[in-house]
């Protein structure tokens, strides 16, 4: 009992962040009909926000203390962050919260990729064949990815969570099982939180504003709405940063929990559109009960028990679910009918 | 001899009944018209018989086969040929390759690995789609891609296709909808050319005029489900037919 | 089209033109630098990877995301008939095609359930599957990260190992598969794939592959089924993937698993979109010149463009030279993506299309009578 229910905490935070960039991708797919093959590459973005964040804070001052010696014989430096020597006791705060502060910064940055992509690329796709907007968009996710190679560096970079969470909680003695068994990071706690929280705000924004209105209808029945004199191109736009944002906000958070490299995103990309695909092409609610799923299902499959009965399993598990999903029921879980189906 | 027997067909799609409870019938040779106002259920009537659609009940016999449940590739085989209401054409590929194609189907059946013989030493295959061509009046632009010709040529090419595989019964789906009054009078001048061939026809169609100078017996569809059937002069002067088109007209 | 400009004769004389242009390749390729046998035979190789590929991409539109999977099992079946039965190539290229034609049948009979993208992420998800697994659980067979290699303790059945002292190299009847004698067994193992691809584009099996491409529904409404069709276009093109992967080991006998990624998928589409998909040269053209540019730039460093760019003044050659070298040495795949893009936005239909735009453009006045048969009249 307790080792499953460690198996399924387990399995959420990365749940969390599929289900954060199926949403995306499915939004995407369903308002826009494109098939984006650099939304990995926005994840990786917005984890490489978090970086720089954190490196620009972390720009040091260095001074020479004159009186001390290191054990070498040279001069001491005393290195001395900027802003904590210009703001002081805030400035350490900043520091230690550099990787939910950084979100101020991914989100406007965000925006703007996605603006950008859009306005620049994406849009001259949408009437091209669904090939042919999987290879631009796979060339630019190669594009993206060797750039922050070329100014990260290829190895990863490790970012830390703040100091307050940094530990785990016991969850396990808390709910009475023998302590030390269920042992859980806090961080991926929070993850988890902020991942249900910008899912919640998704969906509402969606469920609740006139735009969001328009855009669910546009997903339903796209040919429609176009005849109803909307202006489709806008909110193909404005839909198109929101995903960014979402997929650079899963990245920034994901950082403390695997140190971002320059092909983190092409990994998740692929998972993510199995996700997609067995949550069901726009379906939204599909994505994330699918993400979590599957985050929980890959989990399960690298326990020992179950690798000890099926070697590689946990290698295998997701993509095996998707191709039993797209045999025996090709519009997914919850996809509608006719979409997408043969 | 009947060559079609469709028998308590129903298709709903959701809650709406496309068709309601059809029964029809078409005599070996003869040329059938079935008329109706938009939205009647002709259309789908057809996707019911090639297997696009699979009737929610009845039967419809070809012959001595059911072809309920047969795969639309299979019906085929079995003799059945449809010409559809926009042009289903091999939009890349030239003319020739075209009528090629359902030549070699008519011969090879649903499947031949042929992976090493040139196809244009196939004498056979070459000669055959060259005079279906000709038939038709478009040899001419044989070299031509499909894609480029008007939508007249585009029936033409597609009727050519249907001929070339011999079918027993032959399904044709407004035929000459969206065509200049000069072209329909071609399109009608093929068709009774080719109707020397003994080939079965079931045509939807629109246009009175086509349908009086073709067919042998019109069945007259409604909301899915026959109203009349009958000789065409019979038909004209129906009352219930006129009402199911004036209403809808008006509707 | 197939029949309109082509017939046996001009095949021939194409085939012919092709063939002394690969054989001869080392003499008219050694001014640009690439006359050397190990880039060649990247060439021939990759060119028979990727006329495999175009002969499903190319003629029935389906776009596989995992033909990697195929190079890869090509490559492990070669080394294994290396240790097992000896270091002759024949033996390995006869079962890596056997190899990889079985799984691309399993792999392809799944796949072909769906068309479109849905197609292109279960070969993706294939490919996947097996690069996983060829890393962790596979490993007493791939030998894992490490990579497969042939050891002298291997049993090799015909050329009794033990005793052989010479190298662990591929060795065609006392002809050992580096340099030259390598690059000349690839090249006419490609003119054997090109043939036979020139045969398939022209036979009635290719022209209803084009068919597939072009409309399925009239496919299945003339009384053929689509799906043996696009079933043996992928074995057919996963045979060759794997006959590839196999000349990969003849020349090399290592196989890793990184050969499966689908990164190395992505590869193989691009060589293909690059020349132009659909066309019999491009394919190959566009292998040769990735491989080509990639052994060029990836050996650029600043002080090469240094040189390069030494004709400008100093305030122009700096900046050049620092943004350049963004695109050479590691950042050559950079290059590549940039590229890709280019292709798919500007010249979808690759360099073949660019070519025959050009010619267009210098013929246009002569053929001026003859569009007249050519057009439709307007509907």
């Amino acid at each position: 009992m307790d080792v499953i229910l460690l198996q399924l905490l387990n399995g959420l935070d990365k749940g969390g962040a599929y289900a954060l960039i199926a949403l995306g991708l499915t939004l995407i797919f369903g308002t826009l009909g494109v098939v984006n093959f650099a939304h990995g590459a926005l994840f990786m973005l917005g984890a490489f926000c978090a970086v720089s964040f954190h490196e620009i804070l972390n720009i040091e001052m260095v001074a020479i203390d004159p009186e001390k010696t290191t054990a070498w014989g040279t001069p001491l430096e005393i290195r001395t962050p900027y802003v904590e020597t210009y703001l002081g006791d805030f400035g350490h705060w900043m520091l230690n919260y550099s990787v939910p502060v950084s979100i101020l910064l991914a989100i406007p940055v965000m925006l703007l990729v996605g603006f950008v992509m859009e306005r620049g690329l994406i849009k001259h796709f949408y009437n091209r064949p669904h090939a042919d907007q999987i290879l631009v968009t796979f060339g630019l996710a190669i594009v993206l990815q060797e750039i922050i190679k070329t100014v990260f560096g290829a190895n990863p970079i490790p970012q830390t969570a703040p100091q307050t969470v940094r530990g785990a909680a016991d969850i396990g003695a808390a709910l009475g099982f023998d302590p030390g068994v269920i042992v859980y990071p806090y961080w991926r706690m929070v993850y988890l939180g902020f991942a249900a929280a910008v899912i919640g705000a998704v969906f509402a924004f969606l469920k609740f504003t006139t735009f969001g209105m328009v855009v669910r209808a546009g997903m339903a029945d796209r040919d429609t709405v176009g005849l109803l004199g909307i202006n489709i191109e806008r909110r193909f736009t404005i839909v198109f940063a929101i995903a960014a944002v979402v997929a650079g906000l899963a990245g920034v958070m994901y950082t403390p929990i695997l140190p971002p490299d320059y092909h983190m995103g092409m990994d998740f990309l692929v998972l993510s559109f199995v996700v997609v695909v067995v949550g069901g092409m726009g379906s939204l609610p599909g994505a994330v009960a699918a993400g979590f799923l599957l985050g929980i299902l890959q989990s399960f499959a690298s326990m020992n028990e179950v690798k000890a009965i099926l070697p590689g399993i946990d290698q295998i598990i997701i993509y095996l679910v998707a191709v039993v999903i797209l045999l025996v029921r090709p519009r997914g879980l919850l996809g509608r009918k006719g979409v997408m189906e043969s | 001899m009947e060559i079609l027997r469709v028998e308590g067909v129903n298709k709903s799609f959701g809650g709406l009944r496309a068709l309601n409870n059809v029964n029809f019938a078409v005599e070996e040779g003869a040329v059938h018209a079935i008329i109706g106002p938009n939205g009647a259920g002709k259309s789908t009537f057809l996707n019911c018989l090639i297997g696009r659609l699979v009737p929610d009940t009845g039967t419809v016999m070809f012959g001595d086969i059911s072809l309920t449940g047969m795969k639309p590739y299979e019906i085929n085989q079995a003799g059945v040929s449809r010409v559809f209401q926009t042009p289903e054409i091999f939009a890349e590929l030239t003319l020739l390759e075209n009528v090629m194609i359902p030549t070699m189907a008519k011969r090879d059946g649903k499947f031949a690995l042929h992976a090493f013989k040139r196809l244009d030493q196939d004498a056979e295959i070459v000669d055959g789609a060259m005079q279906m061509l000709e038939e038709v009046g478009l040899e001419q632009k044989r070299n031509v891609v499909a894609g480029s010709l008007s939508r007249g040529d585009k029936r033409r090419l597609e009727l050519a296709m249907c001929l070339s595989q011999d079918p027993k019964l032959l399904l044709l789906d407004e035929p000459t909808a969206g065509m200049s009054r000069a072209d329909t009078n071609n399109t009608i001048d093929l068709l009774q050319r080719i109707s020397g061939r003994g080939i079965t026809k079931v045509v939807i169609e629109h246009d009175m005029h086509v349908v009086f100078s073709l067919a042998e017996k019109v069945t007259v569809l409604a909301q899915g489900a026959i109203i009349a059937e009958g000789k065409p002069e019979d038909i004209k002067g129906d009352p219930r037919v006129q009402e199911a088109y004036l209403g809808g007209a008006h509707l | 089209m197939v029949l309109k400009n082509s017939s046996p004769t001009s095949d021939l004389i194409f085939f012919a033109v092709f063939a002394v242009a690969v054989l001869t390749m080392p003499v008219w390729l050694e001014p640009i630098g690439a006359g050397y046998p190990d880039l060649l035979q990247k060439f021939a190789i990759y060119g028979l990877f990727a006329t495999g590929f175009n002969l499903l991409f190319g003629l029935t539109g389906y776009l596989s995301f995992g033909h990697a999977a195929f190079l890869g099992v090509g490559s492990y079946t070669a080394v294994w008939t290396f240790k097992l039965l000896g270091m002759n190539p024949i033996p390995a290229v006869i079962m890596a095609i056997i190899t990889s034609g079985i799984f691309a049948l399993l792999i392809g009979y799944v796949s072909l359930r769906r068309s479109g993208i849905y197609f292109s992420i279960l070969t993706l998800a294939f490919a996947q599957m097996s690069y996983n697994l060829a890393y962790s659980v596979l490993t007493p067979i791939t030998n894992g990260e490490t990579g497969l290699r042939v050891l002298r303790s291997d049993p090799r059945l015909f050329d009794g190992a033990g005793e052989a002292q010479g190298p662990l190299l591929a060795n065609l009847f006392g002809f050992e598969m580096t340099g030259y004698a390598g690059f000349y067994f690839c090249a006419v193992v490609l003119l054997i794939g090109f043939f036979i691809a020139q045969r398939i584009f022209r036979s009635p099996f290719g022209i209803m592959l084009r068919a597939v491409k072009t409309n399925q529904n009239r496919m299945t409404y003339t009384g053929l089924n689509p799906r043996p069709y696009t079933l043996a276009a992928f074995v057919i093109s996963g045979m060759y993937a794997g006959l590839a992967g196999a000349l990969l080991c003849i020349t090399d006998p290592l196989a890793g698993a990184e050969r499966m990624q689908w990164t190395a998928s992505g590869e193989v589409v691009l060589m293909t979109i690059l020349g132009g998909a659909g066309t019999l040269l491009g394919p190959i053209l566009g292998a040769a010149l990735i491989k080509y540019f990639e052994n060029i730039f990836s050996a650029f460093n600043e002080q090469t463009l240094h040189e390069i760019f030494g004709f400008l003044p100093d305030f122009l050659e700096y900046p050049v030279v620092s943004v350049s070298s963004l695109f050479v040495g590691e950042g050559w795949h950079l290059t590549l993506g940039v590229l890709f893009m280019i292709i798919v936005i500007f010249l979808p239909g690759g360099l073949m299309e660019g070519v025959s735009r050009i010619t267009r453009l210098f013929r246009r006045k002569p053929q001026k009578s003859e569009p007249s048969r050519a057009t439709a009249p307007a509907e």
